[in-house]
């Protein structure tokens, strides 16, 4: 289960109000349900009367569960879809059920006793087995209310649950498409490709295409959940070529794919984070540059084959004292997405690591099971 | 004397297009190099003295901010007159957004002929004899370097932001306690590598706000910043002095033993009244 907190649902004031006015109406008719029945039960009672007392212990049955709910601590309870107390968890919900079924049976029955008199005029012997049928059919009643009114509220908050976590999806898939689409990688990229159409009209054209599939991957990977290793290293070749003409030689790199893993799908632009990171944080803070490897390999593992994925620079390597606490830039943002996406697909079987080099540079590592 | 310019900019094709554009809008311009990045920037301008240096603000080595920061203080006003600063930059969040739209010392790239001209104009009018006399184009220059360099730094210029800081949350030497330190008690911060020291009359603490995000949450009048690392509380300054060199220091009530640099930039603050 997800561990979302759940959203926040803003409601107009006076919301509440009229929820808990529903629930009563589901209640009122319940009860004239009820009553019908118990008519029916014995010939010679009156509809009216039945009505009452049905009316008298369901109401205090529903007043009872309804706002005693709110004496149990929030922490025990559903989280509500109305926003705040839901129904009480486990045995908490059961033992409220039973308080509440109980004090309508005795005050219900008095209540209804002094508005309208005996409910069987007719036969006052029959008191006692009728007041034993009575409490069978308000426990049954309850039983039935609670019951539906739990699986009603439990339905609701799974709904918001997975309205929520919708909602969060799409807001880390814009994040995520801001990280890739970042403006100044943009606009320097621009302003090269003007630059170039100047002095090289070909290779601007091979930089416009290179800039193209760049693009549409973006777009469309918040989109698919896998495409081929191949492909993913297709679109990092696109990335690095675009960059090597904005850096020159200052940028060395090399894409080492084996033909056996060309077709193992992986989400899409999964490395793409890892190789943005070695070019800022390593190798544009250097004067020389440096050089970037990405490499796939199958590695054995104890449950079985697990693909290798290595995106190792030779740059300014990471701070003293690990990678940097702050998570808000892009740099936290990228390895942390990385992270999530490894995790929603493999579970605990993915690892990222990020490991600084001897000598300089910085390497990270991808392990999950083929 | 064809004026004279220096182009920091580290990637080829870029510093190759500006050279191009400028050529065009201003063909008796003479670039006397281009550099790929900031610390030859600094090394070259002093070399050459050109009269005209366009920075890139994102470099390797160290950025652009940081060669003209180093570079006001290490200029030697007395053989060559300040010369005219110009940012190149691409869009950059803060800088594009603490640029007044029209300020004509910085130019987007890419490199727009229109917008460069305007550029050009108002670099030969600065550049053209007789506009001030010496010391006040020292002063002039200065104040366009620091308001430059205060753009696109991030930090509004003068200011106060809506709520001024109370009290500093700093961590100590350990790291283990978060210690809470009144802002009456701080005399002045310093930048250091990934920290910025917080020094109160008798402790320091560590911090990891940067000088440039902390800046805009103290109260202007109260503190200022006497060098790109360094902010002091100006009710603390005892003495300002200037050595034989002429690099000038000051020492603090509080903190007798320190003595802390004041750029040139910043010079302006302890003129005797």
């Amino acid at each position: 289960m997800s561990s979302l907190p759940p959203s926040p649902v803003r409601r107009p004031p006076g919301a509440a109000a009229l929820y808990t006015l529903r629930h009563y109406l589901y209640v009122v008719a319940l009860c004239c349900v009820v009553a019908v029945f118990t008519t029916m039960m014995k010939p010679g009672r009156s509809y009216g009367s039945q009505l009452v007392y049905s009316l008298c212990i369901g109401t205090i049955c529903w007043g009872v569960i309804e706002f005693g709910r709110y004496l149990v601590d929030p922490k025990h309870c559903h989280n509500s879809p109305d926003g705040g107390h839901g129904w009480p968890k486990g045995w908490r919900g059961l033992l409220l059920t039973a308080i509440g079924i109980v004090v309508a049976f005795y005050g219900g029955n008095w209540l209804a006793y002094t508005l309208v008199g005996s409910s069987t005029p007719l036969d006052p012997q029959d008191g006692a087995r009728d007041s034993a049928m009575g409490l069978y059919v308000t426990i049954a009643a309850g039983a039935i209310g609670s019951f539906f009114f739990y699986t009603r509220g439990r339905a609701a908050a799974m709904a918001a649950k997975i309205a929520a976590a919708e909602r969060d999806a799409s807001e880390a898939q814009l994040k995520l498409l801001e990280t890739q689409l970042e403006p100044h990688m943009l606009f320097n990229t621009l302003a090269n490709l003007r630059a170039l159409i100047a002095v090289d009209p070909p290779r601007a054209i091979a930089m416009l295409d290179r800039l193209n599939s760049y693009l549409r991957a973006t777009l469309n990977g918040s989109r698919a959940t896998q495409h081929p290793l191949a492909q993913e290293f297709d679109r990092l070749a696109d990335y690095l070529e675009l960059m090597q003409v904005r850096m020159g030689e200052r940028l060395r790199y090399t894409l080492a794919l084996p033909d056996e893993l060309r077709e193992v799908p992986v989400p899409p632009l999964l490395l793409q984070p890892l190789v943005e990171n070695a070019i800022r944080h390593g190798l544009e803070p250097q004067v020389a540059g440096g050089e970037i490897r990405v490499s796939a390999r199958r590695v054995p593992h104890a449950e079985g084959e697990q693909l290798m994925l290595e995106v190792a620079d030779t740059g300014a390597g990471l701070p003293a004292g690990g990678l940097p606490e702050r998570h808000d830039g892009p740099s936290g943002f990228g390895v942390q997405q990385v992270r999530e996406r490894l995790h929603t697909l493999h579970g605990d079987r993915a690892r990222l690591e990020m490991a600084g080099l001897p000598g300089g540079g910085t390497r990270a590592t991808i392990l999950f099971p083929l | 004397m064809p004026p004279t310019a220096l182009i920091a900019e580290d990637e080829p094709l870029l510093a190759q297009a500006l050279q191009a554009e400028l050529a065009q809008a201003w063909p008796e311009l003479q670039v006397l190099a281009t550099v790929g990045d900031g610390r030859r920037a600094v090394d070259e301008a002093l070399r050459l003295k050109p009269q005209v240096l366009f920075f890139d603000i994102r470099m390797p080595g160290q950025d652009g901010l940081a060669a003209a920061a180093e570079l006001a203080d290490a200029w030697p006003a007395h053989e060559a007159p300040m010369p005219q600063l110009v940012f190149v930059t691409a869009y950059d969040e803060y800088a594009a957004r603490a640029f007044e739209a029209q300020a004509l010392d910085y130019v987007l790239k890419p490199v727009q002929p229109q917008r460069l001209q305007r550029t050009v104009a108002r670099l030969r009018q600065a550049l053209a004899p007789g506009t001030a006399p010496a010391g006040d184009a020292l002063d002039a220059a200065l104040a366009q370097w620091r308001r430059l360099l205060s753009a696109a730094g991030g930090a509004p210029s003068g200011g106060a932001s809506a709520a001024p800081l109370k009290v500093i949350a700093a961590s100590d030497a350990g790291g283990t306690t978060v210690r809470m330190v009144p802002i009456e008690e701080v005399l002045y911060f310093e930048a250091a590598d990934k920290y910025v020291r917080v020094l109160t009359a008798d402790r320091e603490h560590l911090i990891r706000t940067p000088l440039k995000q902390l800046l805009p949450q103290l109260d202007p009048t109260a503190f200022w910043q006497v060098h790109r690392a360094v902010v002091v509380r100006a009710g603390a300054v005892e003495s300002v002095r200037r050595d034989d060199a002429g690099k000038m220091h000051l020492r603090l009530r509080g903190r007798p033993d320190e003595k802390i640099p004041v750029s040139r930039l910043y010079a302006h603050l302890f003129r005797a009244m």
